[in-house]
């Protein structure tokens, strides 16, 4: 009889059983949600443009997580003509498909910056990130200014690279190899980066931070700030977009 | 006697590997963190050795005929600690959102202190709380005692260990920036480990009991332990850049790194900030107000449908984003649905009072947890209401966000906790009742007041915010800039500010009832409610003697 | 299996057979005699206070 077999009192009186039960329920809830988008070709539309980022600008990366700054900006504007007016078109899943980890974040304590780069000028970051209220009057958020004074020599840029392939960055063997001297390069003004466009297009190659004499941590975030939002051509990829 | 060498011994090859790796660390976070590891790991094999008993084979830990409680006492005393660090954390980073030149250095500034106030509330007070009260209950529910007590003190300490090197790492700026996840790959490790003897030591009690039933508040409790080892160990799943280095790549990008993170956030919410605090409430209100749960059977329900419904919701934090249509679509439906079991778990305890509702009156610990179930109710409803995809559209990256998490963690999470405390502790430290019981009034008022305050204020702040931001003028054009946006914010800030003061205040309050009560000291103090009495009046109105005496 | 069609069992076959599961679960709590032991269970946590009784 099916009694004996579901009989709700053996669950009760049974543990291994009990939990067992448990983790299956609780399982399949998240196999059904999230395993259907490891099937990426049918999530995330491959887009022209979106490339891994540079050594320099996945430093600047690693700042941005380190100092937190997901806990007040996202990077996510979503498709409302408030947000398109305000931070420029709406983010597609490919402009994160190298995002180890996502950073699109859940709170707007300051605005989004999907799509900041290009917006401000190099001197502007450097002066807003030393001092926000300084160019913001209004502004609440921390000083940077140390980041200036930090140089970037101690970053791993080869290790971090190797460590993104493992997990699916599709580095070239020599862009991995070339991972450190590829960062001071784009830092360093009139340095020859034909090679770095090369396998980065649309890379920013200049002395971001206003100290042409060093490469520092400014430098490293600046040059992530600036190329946020900036590699998907919206122009030509509006054709590919598809209404929500 | 082989047992403690060996021990001492595993321990101290532990600490000399950390040595090692403090000493080759790739960044200096790292190598302080080994550090510790290190100092720990030979202090455990120094105390290991000198506390071991060398004249007898056997060392009773457990006295006989009792409950092992020496581990809950020690987390009782934690989840106090905790709680008024992670509480104070709190009114710091309020204050730096409404005054920014507190941002005083590096390590102190926002970004790193606000995932210190969320571990620390969540992890190092929700944590020990639901630690301790497991073992607690599990052990008086089972009439068994702890299953390994010794595998249980390295559970305790295990777990401080992680809550240490966690809030030590965001001010160094060791992070992985997942909301709720961020101590890195090491720590996370530590923590598996911990939660695995975790679990070990609570089925170990189960197992072991002399009820033949289980009662549900262990439901509750075992599926908290193993949803969130299931949560804890998707969502982390990292690559590290060195095996000696703090820093580390999450498996997963982009969407689906953020739909991970959010089927793991949303149910550390459901598991860790509702199962296990359902667990609590099962418990501790029958026993408080001294009858049986409403409707057992409805409890069973609540467990399933709770389960079965939650660990779908997550994508409601993504309504909106590049996560495609249907999973948030489906993360909706369910977190509507989710309102139902929720409401149903709040009926079914404070219905429990029913017969007896004077004791919100009488009795300041059953006032509290049937606020904590009022509030949970609140939170449970509005909660569904902002996974609805119109409303999120307005309330999403706002200050309302905030406001309802604080209305379910400061109400629910925090209520239920404080009226957990305040029954344990006269039972642990064997006192006839608490220091005083007036004093936990004075909390009681102090909380709900902060609560009110708090979630007033980031409700119309996040309202505000939320339509500043999409506000047209006739023109066509958005009419305010994002500063004046966060201009317009400062006043509710401070209001913040003020209602986190006065939770804070509260606690305090208990730390000092709890510390005297622990001390063996009573508060002389008039008691709550007694029924009227006036000696004047207690006199006959026919004097004494026969009718004639009287005459005469 | 490809995406589709973990799609399509996850939202047809799947969810009925949760539903079935779930409502099974919550069936057995309303079975005839189960009142009885659901009263013993609530009542269980005050044993230890009526050890003199």
């Amino acid at each position: 009889m099916s009694t004996k077999l579901l009989d709700h009192k053996k669950i009760e009186r049974n543990v291994t059983l009990l939990g067992v039960l448990s983790l299956v329920v609780v399982a399949i809830g998240g196999i059904v949600e999230i395993a259907p988008l490891f099937w990426i070709d049918s999530t995330v539309e491959k887009v022209e443009g979106v490339r891994p980022y540079t050594p320099l600008e996945q430093a600047g990366r690693d700042i941005y997580v380190r100092e937190g700054c997901y806990n007040c900006h996202s990077q996510m504007v979503r498709p409302f003509r408030d947000e398109v007016e305000r931070y420029g078109p709406y983010s597609l899943a490919a402009e994160s498909m190298y995002d180890h980890p996502f950073q699109w974040g859940s709170k707007r304590t300051g605005p989004d910056l999907a799509r900041v780069g290009g917006r401000y000028s190099d001197e502007w970051h450097v002066q807003h990130l030393k001092n926000p209220q300084s160019v913001v009057p209004e502004s609440i958020m921390p000083r940077y200014a140390f980041l200036a004074q930090r140089d970037l020599a101690g970053y791993d840029a080869k290790g971090s690279l190797t460590a993104l392939s493992r997990v699916g960055v599709p580095y070239s063997k020599e862009d991995i190899e070339k991972a450190a001297a590829d960062m001071i390069l784009q830092a360093t003004p009139f340095s020859d980066t034909t090679d770095l466009m090369k396998r980065y297009p649309k890379a920013q190659a200049r002395d971001f931070d206003g100290d042409p004499t060093r490469v520092t941590e400014m430098d490293a975030i600046v040059a992530y700030l600036q190329m946020l939002g900036t590699l998907v051509d919206f122009e030509s990829a509006k054709p590919q977009e598809q209404a929500r | 006697m082989d047992n403690t060498v060996s021990n001492a011994f595993a321990w101290l090859i532990l600490g000399i590997l950390a040595i090692f790796a403090a000493a080759a660390a790739a960044d200096s976070g790292f190598s302080f963190h080994m550090a510790i590891m290190a100092a720990v790991a030979l202090g455990v094999a120094f105390l290991t050795m000198s506390r071991g008993d060398w004249s007898e084979r056997t060392t009773p830990t457990v006295p006989v005929g009792r409950y092992y409680d020496e581990v809950i006492r020690w987390g009782v005393i934690a989840t106090v600690f905790w709680g008024v660090v992670g509480f104070l954390v709190g009114v710091v980073i309020a204050s730096q959102l409404a005054f920014p030149d507190l941002n005083l250095s590096e390590h102190t500034n926002f970004g790193r202190l606000r995932p210190l106030h969320t571990s620390a509330v969540i992890f190092a007070f929700g944590g020990n709380a639901l630690i301790a009260t497991s073992f607690y209950v599990v052990q008086r529910t089972c009439r068994a005692p702890l299953a390994f007590p010794a595998l249980s003190r390295f559970v305790f300490w295990g777990y401080q260990l992680f809550i240490v090197l966690a809030a030590t790492g965001y001010v160094l700026g060791i992070t992985q920036s997942k909301e709720y996840a961020e101590p890195e790959w090491y720590i996370d490790l530590w923590l598996t480990i911990v939660w695995v003897a975790y679990l070990v030591v609570f089925v170990g009690t189960v197992i072991r009991r002399a009820e033949p039933h289980i009662y549900v508040a262990n439901w509750f409790y075992l599926a908290f332990i193993l949803t969130i080892a299931m949560l804890h160990i998707v969502n982390n799943l990292a690559v590290p850049v060195s095996l000696l280095g703090a820093k580390s790549y999450s498996a997963f990008a982009g969407v689906q790194d953020a739909l991970t993170q959010w089927w793991y956030g949303h149910n550390a919410v459901g598991f860790f900030l509702t199962a296990g605090f359902l667990a609590m409430m099962y418990y501790f209100v029958p026993k408080q107000a001294e009858r049986p749960i409403y409707s057992y059977r409805l409890s069973i329900i609540h467990f399933w449908s709770l389960i079965f419904l939650y660990i779908w919701a997550g994508p409601h934090h993504l309504h909106y984003t590049a996560l495609p249509d249907w999973a948030q679509t489906l993360g909706m439906v369910f977190s509507v649905m989710l309102w139902m079991p929720s409401w149903g778990g709040m009926i079914n305890g404070l219905m429990t009072l029913n017969g007896a509702w004077d004791k919100i009156r009488t009795d300041p610990i059953i006032r509290m947890m049937v606020f904590a179930l009022a509030f949970y109710g609140m939170a449970t409803f509005e909660g569904p209401l902002m996974s609805i995809k119109s409303v999120n559209s307005l309330s999403h990256y706002t200050e309302w966000t905030v406001g309802h998490v604080h209305s379910g963690a400061l109400g629910w999470n925090g209520m239920i906790t404080f009226g957990a405390i305040y029954y344990m502790v006269p039972r642990l430290w064997g006192r006839s009742r608490l220091y005083s019981l007036r004093m936990i009034n004075w909390h009681f008022w102090l909380a709900t007041l902060g609560i009110v305050l708090y979630a007033s204020s980031m409700w119309v702040a996040g309202i505000t915010q939320g339509l500043m931001w999409r506000e047209y003028g006739e023109d066509g054009y958005l009419v305010y800039a994002f500063a004046e946006v966060v201009a317009a914010m400062k006043p509710y800030y401070v209001i913040r500010i003020a209602g986190g003061l006065l939770y804070l205040a509260g606690a305090l309050v208990m730390v000092w009832n709890v510390w005297m009560t622990i001390a063996g000291r009573l508060r002389d103090e008039a008691p709550l409610s007694t029924a009227f009495y006036d000696p004047e009046k207690d006199r006959p109105l026919v004097p004494a003697g026969p009718r004639s005496a009287v005459a005469a | 299996m490809n995406y589709d069609q973990l799609r399509h069992f996850a939202d047809s076959y799947g969810l009925v057979f949760m539903g079935i599961v779930f409502l099974c679960l919550v069936g057995w709590t309303f079975r005839r005699g189960a009142r009885r032991d659901l009263d013993r269970a609530a009542t269980m946590i005050f044993d230890e206070d009526r050890q003199d009784g």
